[in-house]
């Protein structure tokens, strides 16, 4: 059990309570919450990925995923607000 | 479990197929789109670990991204609940196994995988992997199209080996939009267009 390993087991752990607080809810803002919190595990998980495999290329994708990431969240809090989008 | 990256991607996909079927399960509409964004969000990661970049761009900026807002709109137009309905469709179930046992035998065609003596690896691969990567539709008077500036075998593919395709794809998915747009646009101007013409009745 290396150090990277552990670190991604925990990530991956936090990534499963987040599920499972999306799928019990009980109210939208925990789903949200929990949306936004799984996209950060996932930015975290692809920068860990790209560094035990030595892949450079994987910060790229991390950072791309960080800006989809706000910009569902924002299109779903603005939904849950208004119940229209443009 | 010696290797980290499988151990990784075993935990990713479990993770993955709870989502798809959480999704399925919930009558929450908003919370089945919020769970679908989770599982384009660990798919992308898959696609990542497999090496394939540009699937995996695609799958966070469509996935995650474009098919959330798109969900959503039409969400504005229709309710956030699913109807009461009976869960289980036999002929549903029926149609998805006979065309999964179909596509599975389909797969007993199908090379091994990495078999290096497949079509696909003794066909034209070797070209795009040897050159001539770069030096496409060059030849002894010009100068290669990427100066020998494209390192990645898939991105000379795509935007070269197949530029058009790749161009007209582009062209095609703009029309898409554009129809989108002037699909929708109408709705939300019509209501304008009322009330300004009420105005001027009265």
């Amino acid at each position: 059990m290396n150090a990277e390993l552990i670190t991604a087991l925990l990530v991956i752990g936090g990534a499963f309570l987040a599920l499972l607080r999306a799928v019990k809810g009980p109210t939208t803002f925990d789903r949200v919450l929990a949306v936004n919190v799984f996209g950060t595990k996932t930015v975290v998980l692809l920068a860990l990925l790209g560094y035990i495999g030595d892949r450079t290329g994987f910060l790229d994708i991390a950072v791309l995923y960080a800006l989809v990431n706000f910009l569902g969240t924002i299109a779903l809090l603005k939904f849950v607000e208004t119940r229209r989008l443009g | 479990m010696s290797d980290p990256v499988l151990l990784i991607n075993v935990l990713l996909l479990l993770l993955a197929i709870g989502a798809a079927l959480a999704a399925m399960w919930t009558r929450d509409l908003l919370g089945a789109v919020m769970l679908m964004g989770i599982y384009s969000l660990l798919l992308a990661i898959e696609w990542a670990n497999l090496f394939a970049m540009d699937v995996s761009y695609t799958e966070a900026a469509v996935g995650a991204g474009a098919s959330t807002i798109l969900l959503l709109t039409a969400l504005t137009r229709t309710g956030t609940r699913e109807k009461a309905g009976p869960n289980f469709h036999p002929t549903a179930l029926l149609t998805v196994l006979v065309t999964g046992a179909v596509l599975i035998y389909g797969t007993s065609d199908l090379p091994r995988f990495g078999d290096p003596l497949a079509p696909a690896t003794v066909h034209v691969a070797p070209e795009y992997i040897t050159q001539t990567v770069g030096k496409v539709g060059a030849t002894e008077a010009t100068e290669n199209d990427f100066g020998d500036h494209v390192p990645n075998a898939v991105t000379a593919v795509l935007a070269s080996y197949r530029g058009y395709d790749t161009m007209f794809e582009t062209a095609v998915i703009f029309t898409a939009g554009v129809c989108v747009i002037i699909i929708l646009r109408p709705l939300a101007g019509s209501a304008r267009r009322r009330t300004a013409g009420s105005k001027e009745d009265a």
